[in-house]
């Protein structure tokens, strides 16, 4: 019955995010403010990630082929399926479930616990749309930076496996281009841009909607997390089941 | 002015407020006493309207909320000024942004008119010299002031202050009072104080009203207050010795 209540009054937000909007001068300067906090601020943890992550993958595919017969260039074509399918789109989006939605809600939540918010709807001000909306707008971009983490995360791929001898670079980059789909970018990007909503509404529901002290906007950061996480595997599967299935 | 008719507000079983009626009247300090948890919190918020009564009804110069359209709601919520127990001040904003957020915000005045006005109500409230400083960068003391600068900066007809002295020492807590009632005089604004602090009631008390329970117990001013019989009043308001030797001391002066 709870969960109910939590998605309904979830849509009542979004409703509300989305009436009475705030000034476009002042709206233009929230969304570049948000636009350097949760996509530039993220840029340098994903590109460190996906950097590893590719190696990761790149090493672990060349260990398991033991048999002659699997072409060498599996090892270049498996990194980018995993790198463009999966670990950009949604391992990425676990990990900004942490960064950028604990920094949402702990945000937004300290601004309820301080009577912030209070303070914003007695001047009139819609504070859904003066908090969320330049939120979702910034995460709009999300796609640029998941686009460059399919990048590094390949890059990643490459460097461990020439340099670690377990491909050639002619082998790797064969694998890379073998049998390619571009719409499995374009899945990869339509996730992303649904996820990007996620990460920016379902943080901020949990600051928002808060109640207590400091300790309280402690779990609400976890919930949080555990709730974006849960949501984002959730829509994955239904996404791939509509998108590739 | 401010009436209030008949109020009430629950949360699930809770009967907060029980039939609250009473007049705030224009150009006065007007108090909101009562013991922690009397509804002081809640009906300030019934006020402000940012809950809304399950009865009776709260007009604010004949203009019933209730009854207001949400753009009038949004209308009426701008002439209003608050200052909250915590400031609430935006800690992302210099002192200056603070102040000049609501005019940014609702006026179409140019850069050089609010920064003239900002100018004007911070140096009113004895803060010319913070303002680009950031709110965790100065004092309570200072960040009440920034508060009321804010909050009388889109010159409100109505200002509503929730426990404003809280935390302060009591020359700083002097000083807010003084601040709010040449304020509230200058600018002929109602104003409506939550507080518990007794030297606010001694010192600025024009009209009091004392809740207990979520009702009405008693109204009056500062002077009827010393000569009241009712017992809760007398209770709540001389809990200590000092207080009820003072009081004792102003009836022996009357007498």
């Amino acid at each position: 019955m709870n969960y109910l209540a939590s998605i309904g009054s979830y849509a009542i937000m979004i409703k509300e995010v989305f009436k009475k909007p705030t000034k476009w001068s002042i709206m233009r300067s929230l969304i570049l403010k948000e636009i350097d906090e949760l996509i530039f601020g993220s840029l340098g943890i994903l590109i460190f990630i996906s950097f590893f992550i590719g190696g990761v993958v790149a090493i672990q595919t060349a260990l398991n082929i033991t048999s002659e017969l699997i072409p060498k260039n599996l090892v270049g074509f498996a990194t980018r399926q995993s790198i463009i399918l999966e670990f950009a789109p949604t391992f990425c989006s676990i990990i900004m479930a942490g960064k950028v939605g604990s920094y949402i809600t702990s945000s937004i939540g300290t601004m309820r616990v301080t009577e912030q918010i209070d303070a914003l709807e007695v001047m009139g001000v819609n504070a859904l749309n003066y908090l969320v909306f330049p939120k979702i707008i910034a995460l709009f971009l999300y796609p640029f930076i998941i686009a460059i983490a399919m990048y590094v995360g390949i890059c990643g791929g490459w460097v461990a496996g020439v340099f670690g001898g377990f491909s050639t670079s002619a082998d790797f980059i064969e694998g890379l281009q073998l049998d390619f789909i571009p719409f499995h970018v374009t899945y990869s990007f339509l996730k992303t841009l649904v996820f990007a909503f996620v990460l920016a509404t379902i943080p901020s529901y949990h600051g928002f909607y808060m109640k207590g002290g400091a300790l309280e906007v402690g779990k609400a950061s976890t919930t949080s997390f555990v709730w974006t996480s849960v949501v984002i595997i959730i829509l994955n599967y239904i996404l791939t089941q509509l998108l590739l299935g | 002015m401010i009436k209030v008719d008949n109020v009430h507000k629950s949360f699930d079983d809770a009967h907060v407020l029980k039939g609250i009626s009473t007049v705030f009247e224009k150009g006065k300090t007007n108090l909101i006493i009562g013991q922690s948890g009397s509804g002081k919190t809640v009906f300030l918020k019934c006020l402000l309207g940012l809950f809304t009564p399950d009865e009776g009804n709260i007009s604010y110069d004949g203009k019933i909320y209730s009854s207001l359209s949400s753009d009038e709601k949004r209308d009426l919520r701008q002439e209003m000024g608050m200052v909250f127990q915590g400031s609430a001040l935006f800690d992302s904003m210099t002192v200056e942004g603070n102040v000049m957020f609501p005019l940014e915000m609702f006026t179409k005045q140019s850069k050089s008119e609010m920064k003239d006005r900002v100018d004007f109500v911070l140096k009113r409230v004895n803060l010319d010299e913070a303002h680009n400083k950031f709110p965790s960068e100065i004092s309570g003391g200072m960040q009440k002031r920034v508060a009321i600068a804010r909050a009388i900066v889109m010159k409100p007809k109505y200002l509503f202050c929730d426990e404003p002295n809280s935390g302060l020492d009591p020359k700083t807590a002097i000083l807010i009072d003084n601040l709010i009632k040449e304020i509230t005089e200058e600018y002929d604004i109602t104003t409506i104080i939550n507080t518990h602090d007794m030297n606010s009631v001694m010192e600025i008390g024009e009209k009091i009203v004392f809740l207990k329970n979520g009702l009405k117990e008693w109204e009056g001013t500062k002077h009827e207050i010393f000569k009241t019989d009712n017992e809760a009043v007398t209770n709540f308001v001389y809990s200590s010795d000092l207080f009820k030797k003072v009081r004792q001391m102003y009836i022996e002066e009357r007498n």
